[in-house]
């Protein structure tokens, strides 16, 4: 993952003409609410799909904030990364009720089948696939439950965690 | 507004859209509109129709018939026998509702649904259909009928306290950011439903979004506040979506912005999106997150009904509370107050998951007993294990055991048995769950979302921690019980947010009910509820063992061999434990010891 971040151009805004573009359209947008900060960066993190540190430099400067603020906000919130992430992410429910109803087990295939820890995210050749651990998502009557990208499924078993990974590996 | 015969409702869950629901959704707008049928049915998508397990679901209405498992190539002739001839298909509909998870199904004889009444039943994102229940007509009946002072009033004789956990008097509330003088008064309703097991919030939102801004709509114009917002967890996009969308219409309809039907008050709202802090729930740090800083509480007081938002006067309610309001102005307080216990009034939503049967969201008056809620409502523990505790209120309510069963649900009951309200989540655990391990587990969630500001919560869970893993691990040291005790009693009494101050419930409620749990962990090195993965092992009874080879094709990490047709045996040195094998087993050919 690291190798592929070094590659500047795709994180720094002021070397990237068209990232620029697109995080100035979210702050014209946002920058005279009260509390924007907040609303900028969920806007950048859903948008982008993270907010490396070029970023938070980059947005310190234009709403006239240390960066430190910035970075302060970043930090403590759980939904913000800072890297890129991979083409796709697949995430495990530690919810009460999925955690009873057997995620563990299944975060445990899951590893075998990447050979990854969840946070990281894969590096064979084209396709990257992010594993994860997230709080509930609020599905509790499916537990245990899987999040494949924005897809959510329910009732998952072990075996089902090996056809999903196969199918995004597929995919590409 | 045009009037259709016919209704389909197609769920637009994530799990159904998955299963392709909404292309059928657009094969049925296709094929009614080729049939010329476009004015006399009405095709909508709406969350959860049934458990999703069979869908693509639909619902058609008035006759109420849920068609489950449909396929494109279906859609035809449903349309035509169905829509055209007007004869039910019974292939494709739904087996009779037995005892299936069901989110939202139909209520049982214990429940009542208020603040459920539409959800599942209209259109969330058609105001037409919140207003033919009679939504706003209690926003049109204050407007026109009563000063902001008989609203709180109102507020106050219906005995209606937060649903966000605490349980604080909601007329009380409201009158004391009424009372603060400033020319600037803030509206928050806290969506920021973050306990796990907990989903009553989100299907408000998502089902019946208006109830919610209606509810505020009055909340602001009793106590004077001009801007209202709501905050929602960004995990839950669908709400945002749909609040976003009641809240364009009720500007629309001129029930938002200035002038509100006709009159002097002016208020209008939007929606905030938090970034996954669990402690954001607590109503100062939700205030800083507002604001765009780091979501850290504050102490109180100053409370936010005297400095809150940007330094103003701000009330803050949660989700529930807001959306009971509409019905108490219209059915009036005395209604409302004749439901639930002495003190706690009215009804109140739980999202009942773990190992019971009829897992799902359910709406039941203050007063009823655990023990209908589990076997009643719940239908009684999965598989034909026995029940073993139910753990109430989050990660910051206890588990308790069978002899609470019996407990009467309100605030006052269940702080008293050691446990809380909470926003209303309740997982129930069976024979199979080690109370020991659950406690770690919780002590692992509120340890990794304790903010760090203050001291006793931010260190003292981490040793908790630390001491709770370790007795999991077959580690555990004489004395560790005693130095839990000792620092429960710390940091419930220091900490200075309600994450803090309750995170010990979970440990102090399995030490007193499950005692000789934690006493075998460290002890005997035994984990009597079979879980705790360094107490325990994995072996194959060689009697029971078919060699069918399923299990070894499922162990991570192949610690299983055996040919095939014969017993099959596990090395215990390269076995995790992980209990796949258990799983996967057709014969019931694997022992934990």
């Amino acid at each position: 993952m690291l190798n592929t971040i070094t590659n500047t151009l795709q994180i720094d805004p002021t070397q990237n003409p068209e990232l620029a573009a697109q995080i100035d359209a979210i702050l014209e947008e946002h920058r005279n609410k009260p509390g924007c900060l907040m609303v900028v960066l969920n806007e950048v993190q859903t948008k982008v799909g993270f907010v490396s540190e070029q970023i938070q430099d980059y947005i310190a400067a234009s709403l006239h904030v240390p960066v430190s603020k910035v970075h302060g906000v970043i930090s403590f919130y759980s939904f913000f990364t800072t890297r890129p992430r991979g083409k796709h992410t697949i995430k495990f429910c530690l919810g009460t009720a999925c955690y009873v109803g057997g995620s563990p087990q299944l975060i445990e295939k899951a590893k075998q089948l990447l050979g990854i820890e969840l946070g990281d995210t894969t590096e064979d050749g084209n396709i990257s696939i992010t594993m994860e651990a997230c709080r509930c998502v609020g599905a509790c009557s499916q537990a245990p439950v899987v999040v494949v990208d924005d897809t959510i499924y329910g009732r998952v078993k072990p075996s089902k965690v090996t056809q999903l990974i196969r199918a995004l590996e597929k995919e590409g | 507004m045009t009037y259709f015969r016919s209704h389909i409702l197609v769920c637009n869950d994530p799990v159904c859209t998955n299963k392709g629901s909404m292309e059928i959704m657009q094969a049925l707008i296709d094929e009614i509109s080729s049939k010329g049928l476009q004015d006399e049915v009405q095709v909508l998508d709406t969350p959860r129709i049934g458990n999703c397990e069979n869908g693509p679901e639909i619902l058609v209405y008035p006759e109420g018939l849920h068609y489950i498992n449909l396929k494109k190539d279906q859609i035809p002739f449903l349309v035509e026998e169905q829509f055209l001839k007007g004869r039910p298909i019974p292939d494709f509909l739904a087996p009779p509702k037995k005892e299936q998870a069901q989110e939202l199904g139909e209520p049982t004889a214990k429940e009542v649904r208020v603040v459920l009444r539409n959800c599942g039943k209209i259109d969330p994102q058609n105001i037409e259909e919140y207003i033919a229940e009679d939504g706003y007509q209690a926003l049109a009946k204050v407007l026109s009928e009563s000063t902001p002072d008989e609203v709180i009033d109102t507020v106050r004789r219906s005995g209606l306290r937060g649903r966000g956990g605490a349980g604080f008097p909601t007329g009380l509330k409201w009158s004391l950011t009424r009372d603060t003088v400033s020319n600037t008064k803030f509206l928050v309703c806290n969506a920021d439903e973050g306990d796990p097991g907990a989903f009553m919030n989100r299907s408000v939102l998502e089902g019946d979004p208006h109830s919610v801004v209606e509810g505020m709509i009055i909340a602001a114009y009793a106590i004077g506040a001009t801007q209202g917002y709501i905050y929602c967890r960004a995990e839950y996009p669908i709400a945002v979506r749909t609040l976003n969308i009641a809240i364009e219409q009720a500007r629309a309809y001129g029930l938002l912005g200035e002038h509100i039907m006709g009159t002097d008050f002016s208020f209008d709202m939007e929606v905030r999106k938090g970034a996954g802090a669990f402690v954001c729930g607590e109503e100062t740090a939700l205030i800083k997150s507002i604001e765009g800083k780091r979501g850290e509480p504050r102490p109180r007081p100053p409370f936010p009904s005297v400095k809150g938002l940007f330094g103003k006067p701000t009330n803050i309610n949660n989700v529930e509370s807001y959306a009971n309001v509409p019905q108490i102005i219209l059915r009036g307080p005395e209604w409302f107050s004749s439901m639930g216990t002495e003190k706690s009034k009215g009804t109140k939503t739980f999202a009942l998951a773990g190992d019971v049967n009829r897992t799902g969201l359910i709406e039941v008056p203050f007063g009823i007993t655990l023990r209908e809620i589990v076997f009643d409502v719940g239908g009684g523990i999965k598989n034909g294990h026995e029940f073993k505790a139910i753990q109430t209120g989050g990660p910051m309510g206890g588990c308790l055991p069978t002899a609470d069963l019996d407990l009467e649900v309100d605030y006052e009951k269940l702080t008293q048995a050691g446990s809380i309200m909470g926003s209303g989540g309740m997982v129930v655990m069976d024979d199979e769950t080690c109370m020991v391990d659950i406690a770690r587990f919780f002590m692992d969630f509120i340890q990794d979302e304790s903010c760090g500001k203050c001291v006793p919560c931010r260190v003292g869970t981490r040793r908790m921690l630390e001491i709770l893993t370790r007795i999991c691990n077959g580690e555990g040291r004489d004395g560790d019980i005693e130095l839990l005790e000792e620092l429960c009693v710390e940091i419930k009494q220091d900490s200075l947010c309600g994450l803090g101050q309750g995170a010990p419930n979970v440990i102090v409620s399995t030490l007193k009910n499950f005692r000789d749990e934690y006493e075998a962990h460290i002890y005997k090195k035994e984990c009597p509820a079979k879980v705790c993965r360094a107490l325990i092992q994995y072996e194959i009874q060689a009697d029971k063992c078919v060699g069918c080879t399923a299990c070894a094709r499922n162990c991570p990490v192949d610690a299983i061999s055996g040919e095939a047709k014969k017993p099959h045996s596990i090395n215990p040195d390269t076995c995790i434990r992980c209990g796949i094998c258990k799983n996967v087993c057709n014969y019931d050919a694997i022992l934990v010891k």
